[in-house]
């Protein structure tokens, strides 16, 4: 018996590895670029969210966007998702403009945008990421076998088929958020993109979830956006900070200027200076920049 | 009862009771899962300026205050979009200044006495056989929008941000939403009034929701429920000699107490 297999109330109640498993790679993805930003630089209003950056995701990457509130995250997903334009620059996803690529990113967004008490089963919410063919057909509000069978599949490699009947407002917060990676999975995606996946789930969820994640990114290029470092750094490949310009790491590890790009500077005095050091600790060898 | 039904009032109240529960499930349904019932609340008020101008001008009631309030609520569906800060505050402008309008116009309306009272609280007895052609175009109508777009709606119901991600055309959609509200109170005016017509719509989609377990069958529960509250409230108010539209919102309000106290019941058990 795997010493790492214990069932998981937080998810469907199987044995689940939901221990930690270090997936480390000690290098990022080597395939063909699947992200290419360029010069990308954007603002509401008068007001810059991102200047500049240039951000490269190599195919098989599993990369972590860190920083901290209002440092341009979640506008940095947009542009990927071709949500929002960049106003100087270009991104570029598998090669081509991200609107023309839609069927090719999965997107989970923060939990918090899901209406919390819906009418809808746990099958029909995955049923709801595939994207339509076309024509007057698929526009009929019922389902084809083929596509039913499709959702099935894509909850079973999250482990919820067994409640696929249930209602999406009677799941756990880590239950439901394996579901919107099954309805992010369906349409096969060569790209995922995570908004804060870990928002809104207790501690034992987010080791499940990140496990889930580490399983999926042996197949799947992924982005994820997370405040949760200490979770995430056992499973990802690189690491790129983002507070208003970005600085991508080669590695896992997090470089003295990306931490200060995150935290600012601090003198050894300063409390925040332990707590900065612990997390370099946990990302690299390297320490934060420390005026004595 | 025969006699009751044979009478040409009571079977237009029948029908245009039917017709309005149909349009009251369906989009009621919508109102209730995006939580726009402020909205369909401020649609509904600012339909009084509608009337007002009918009144005014000597048109036909019920297509001038559709178009009123469908182009009251495109302005609120437009401004509120992607606002939801401010997005009460826009609806509560919109609320008073409609009524105010439709006040304004019936005080401008030489000779006017009309029953003021019949646009406040619905009258389903009073329902001409005109208007029944009317409502049952735009039931029509609706259910045509509702099924082209039902997984677009379904979509951006559950989730804004990820409908928008895989090219749903959300805010046409929601801008949609807010006119088929419109449509719809309108309708509905005629049976419980601008006042109570937010009871209608949203009491039988949140005793539907209570038993059902996807949209589709939300909407078709809760255009039965609504039936159901419809015949029950004209029958006590025919032969108690009450306000059939207040009628209709007691038995409505009643029958969502019992189904909650039901679903909470077998819940415990």
């Amino acid at each position: 018996m795997n010493p790492h297999d214990h069932s998981c109330p937080t998810c469907s109640g199987h044995a689940h590895p939901f221990i930690p498993e270090p997936n480390f790679r000690p290098f990022p993805g080597t395939g063909t670029p699947v992200i290419e930003l360029e010069g990308v630089s954007f603002a509401y209003d008068e007001r810059e969210v991102l200047s500049n950056v240039d951000l490269t995701v190599a195919s098989g990457d599993f990369m972590a966007v860190i920083g901290p509130n209002g440092g341009g995250k979640t506008t940095l997903i947009k542009l990927i998702l071709g949500l929002l334009a960049p106003r100087r620059g270009t991104v570029r996803v598998l090669g081509v403009d991200p609107l023309s690529v839609r069927p090719a990113v999965g997107y989970v967004p923060q939990h918090a945008h899901v209406q919390p008490s819906f009418p809808v089963t746990v099958h029909e919410v995955v049923l709801l990421g595939l994207r339509r063919t076309g024509g007057l057909l698929s526009r009929w509000p019922g389902y084809r076998g083929q596509d039913k069978d499709k959702a099935m599949e894509a909850l079973r490699m999250v482990d919820m088929a067994e409640l696929a009947t249930r209602r999406f407002d009677a799941l756990s917060g880590g239950q439901k958020q394996r579901v919107l990676v099954a309805r992010a999975l369906v349409s096969d995606p060569a790209l995922l993109l995570f908004d804060e996946p870990t928002s809104n789930i207790d501690p034992q969820g987010k080791l499940c979830l990140f496990d889930l994640l580490s399983h999926l990114s042996a197949s799947i290029t992924i982005v994820m956006v997370s405040h949760d470092l200490i979770s995430a750094s056992t499973r990802i490949s690189s690491v790129a900070v983002v507070n208003r310009t970005l600085i991508q790491s080669k590695g896992r590890e997090l470089t003295p200027a990306m931490l200060e790009l995150i935290y600012g500077s601090h003198d050894a005095t300063c409390p925040l200076d332990e707590y900065i050091k612990g997390v370099s600790s946990i990302f690299g060898q390297t320490g934060p920049r420390s005026h004595p | 009862m025969n006699a009751v039904l044979g009478m040409e009032f009571m079977q237009n109240a029948l029908i245009a009771g039917l017709l309005a529960s149909l349009a009251c499930g369906v989009i009621g349904s919508l109102v209730v899962v995006n939580r726009q019932v402020f909205m369909a609340g401020g649609v509904a008020h600012t339909a009084y300026g509608g009337v007002g101008l009918a009144f005014f001008l000597g048109l036909p009631v019920l297509p001038c205050a559709v178009g009123f309030t469908v182009l009251a609520a495109l302005i609120m569906g437009l401004a509120s979009f992607g606002r939801s800060e401010r997005s009460d505050g826009i609806i509560g402008i919109m609320w008073a200044a409609g009524m105010a309008f439709g006040i304004i116009l019936m005080d401008l309306t030489p000779g006017y006495n009309v029953d003021l009272m019949s646009y406040l609280f619905g009258s389903l007895l009073a329902v001409p056989r005109s208007d029944i052609w009317f409502m049952l175009l735009l039931d029509v109508i609706l259910l045509g929008v509702i099924l082209f777009w039902y997984k677009d709606f379904l979509s951006l119901s559950f989730d804004m941000e990820f409908a928008r991600s895989t090219g749903v055309p959300v805010r046409l959609l929601y801008v949609l939403m807010q006119v088929m509200t419109a449509v719809t109170v309108v309708m509905v005016i005629q049976i419980a009034g601008l006042i109570l017509v937010i009871a209608l719509l949203t009491i039988p989609p949140m005793l539907a929701e209570l038993f059902t377990d996807s949209l589709w069958k939300t909407m078709a529960l809760a255009s039965l429920s609504s039936l159901f509250f419809c015949l029950c409230g004209l029958a006590i108010s025919y032969h108690l000699d009450l306000t059939s539209g207040a009628s209709i919102i007691a038995v409505a309000t009643t029958g969502y107490v019992l189904a909650w106290a039901f679903k909470s019941l077998r819940r415990l058990a």
